[in-house]
């Protein structure tokens, strides 16, 4: 331990630049100190999420895969969908539609418990931990869901041969990862400059529920009326759908990737900015 | 079973007097806004090594936020602070590896055991898991919550989790162990056993600092402590140099029926250096408490009840703001 030296305190009179991170705050360094908190988390959680994660993707891909799939498939509509079976079709849809529904899931009710209900978030920042540490290890309890969620569902897409080729299956289990974190960053953001947790009910009904039905997950966009497409376009899930389907179905093309992967790392890197500066805001007051 | 705090730096009667020891914490102006509203209005705090300092004052005074300050956590909106010779504003997370809080809502993961709160919490300092273990069980065995390792943290009692958040802000050995109101809402029996392990804190060298709103308490525990109301400090000192300074040495407590006590004191005023008129209650301030009682009685005035007691820090916050510390 130093002892204290008698360095002169400065007089700091605008403090307002406090909040703004600078670019060393960004960096996560302590993150490791986080992975036994988070570990006992999911060891508390885990049996919870089984149902959720893992069943209802699952149900989903067998009745409207299989089954909704075969009624498709024998109607010969498979011109529209690019020659290639239903299941085949909507299941990289439902893959981004679960990682997309998992990562809103544990950025809303969980990540309000930590400023409102359990607070453990205010005992992180007690001690050396600074709040980008904080935010990563609240992101990267995300990440690790939304990638053994999804990594469970290419296996049964693999078993169902809906898959084009290994490593597509591993290349669109990347792309639903970052398809998570680009609403996961901006909805933990919104989640913690929220006081009350009622408007998260409006997140489901208004925001996930249309963007699951309407992201070309089930069909093309190209179906919908003009208007409606070009707001689908504008989302993040359908550029996901698009980049795991040509993954999966091994159809990927170079350029229109780059364009979606672009999309989603922006807003990861919007929403990451966001969350600290909303983090540092909450647990400073 | 040991109940002495294991491994703390130094022992206090190693070191010179506390103006000689090295400072702490120093605040010049400090001040805190929220919006237009303004917590902490300028204040000057020097806390030494080994020093136990309190911040006396009613809720609403500024002391927690006075506290989220000193933690490190709080920006400051005017003044200065250093901790530990450091800024804050730039080295918040050094300042709060070697700091203990233990703050005034307890944040205890209730989900987890009692031990695992330790362990996990002992983790963010940067210890090893076998490290954080090991330190968890010395903690315990201080705190007196060693056959409660392996319970859930719900099932403790108030006074448990107070114990226990106190032995988590022990983890990483700190250098100075703050305390928000550590005996708020905690009965009689709990708040003395906690006492009693901060006490130990305080001989072993640990520097305390802690705000609280209740004059027995800082009466107890602290060397040195400042009076807040309303942002700013209103009296500085030792508890007894505070009594001495602001209160005469003995108060006689006189009853009269409801609705009597203010017009009473009119008739008694002569009879002490000051008299107070509470609602239920006149406080006669002065040196010989007995003598004024008889006085009180000779005049064929005849209260409901009559105590003579030691002033307190109760009657210094009185006189400096006119008004009591917990009503």
């Amino acid at each position: 331990m130093t002892a204290p030296s008698s360095a002169a305190p400065r007089t700091r009179p605008d403090r307002s630049s406090a909040v703004r991170p600078g670019l060393s705050d960004l960096v996560p360094t302590m993150l490791p100190r986080l992975g036994d908190y988070w570990a006992t988390v999911y060891r508390r959680t885990w049996r919870g999420s089984v149902i959720t994660s893992f069943l209802m993707p699952f149900l989903y891909l067998t009745a409207m895969g299989v089954g909704l799939g075969s009624f498709v498939d024998k109607n010969s509509a498979s011109d529209a969908l690019g020659g290639v079976t239903y299941l085949a079709y909507i299941a990289p849809g439902l893959l981004a539609t679960t990682a997309m529904q998992t990562a809103i899931g544990e950025a809303t009710y969980p990540v309000m418990a930590g400023f409102k209900w359990q607070k453990f978030f205010f005992s992180m920042a007690a001690t050396p931990l600074r709040v980008v540490d904080i935010v990563a290890g609240q992101i990267g309890f995300v990440v690790f869901r939304i990638g053994l969620t999804c990594a469970v569902f290419i296996g049964v897409l693999a078993a169902y041969g809906a898959l084009d080729s290994a490593a597509g299956g591993v290349a669109a289990l990347l792309v639903v990862i970052l398809l998570g974190l680009a609403h996961a960053t901006p909805m933990v953001a919104v989640t913690a400059r929220m006081k009350s947790e009622s408007g998260f009910s409006l997140v489901y009904r208004l925001g996930i529920l249309p963007m699951v039905l309407f992201s070309g997950a089930f069909f093309p966009v190209s179906q919908l009326p003009a208007v409606v497409a070009w707001l689908a376009y504008l989302t993040p899930i359908w550029h996901g759908v698009e980049l795991s389907r040509s993954l999966t179905l091994g159809t990927v093309s170079l350029w229109p990737a780059m364009g979606h992967l672009a999309y989603l790392l922006g807003l990861i890197c919007v929403g990451w900015y966001f969350c600290v500066t909303g983090f540092a805001k909450r647990l400073s007051l | 079973m040991t109940s002495d705090l294991p491994a703390v730096h130094d022992t206090a009667d190693e070191q010179p007097d506390i103006p000689g020891r090295p400072v702490m914490i120093t605040a010049r102006g400090l001040r805190k806004s929220y919006g237009t509203f303004e917590a902490v209005k300028g204040i000057d705090v020097e806390v030494r090594k080994g020093e136990a300092f309190g911040f006396l004052g009613p809720n609403g005074a500024g002391k927690s936020s006075t506290m989220r300050m000193i933690g490190a956590v709080s920006p400051i909106t005017e003044g200065s602070l250093e901790i530990l010779g450091m800024d804050p504003a730039t080295d918040g997370s050094a300042i709060r590896a070697r700091l203990g809080v233990c703050p005034q809502e307890d944040t205890l993961d209730n989900e987890l055991s009692v031990a695992e709160n330790l362990v996990v919490y002992g983790r963010y300092f940067g210890l090893s898991r076998a490290e954080a273990s090991e330190r968890a069980a010395e903690l315990l065995s201080f705190v007196q919550l060693s056959e409660k390792a392996k319970a859930k943290v719900e099932d403790l009692s108030g006074g448990m989790k107070r114990r226990l958040t106190i032995a988590r802000s022990l983890i990483n050995n700190p250098d100075l162990l703050l305390l928000d109101e550590p005996t708020t809402g905690l009965d009689p029996q709990a708040r003395h056993q906690l006492w009693d392990r901060l006490f130990r804190l305080k001989q072993q060298g640990v520097t305390l600092i802690l705000t609280t709103h209740y004059m027995d308490e800082a009466e107890q525990l602290c060397d040195r402590l400042v009076v807040m109301d309303k942002g700013v400090i209103a009296a500085e000192g030792s508890p007894a140099e505070l009594i001495v300074e602001h209160s005469t040495r003995e108060v006689l407590e006189l009853r009269f029926g409801v609705g009597d006590n203010e017009s009473m004191a009119d008739k008694v005023t002569d009879l002490a250096d000051r008299v107070e008129v509470l609602p239920d209650r006149l406080l006669l301030y002065t040196q010989d408490g007995e003598a004024a009682s008889n006085a009180v009685h000779d005049r064929g005035l005849n209260p409901v009840s009559s105590l003579v007691r030691r002033a307190t820090l109760e009657d210094v916050f009185l006189r400096l703001t006119g008004r009591t510390l917990v009503d």
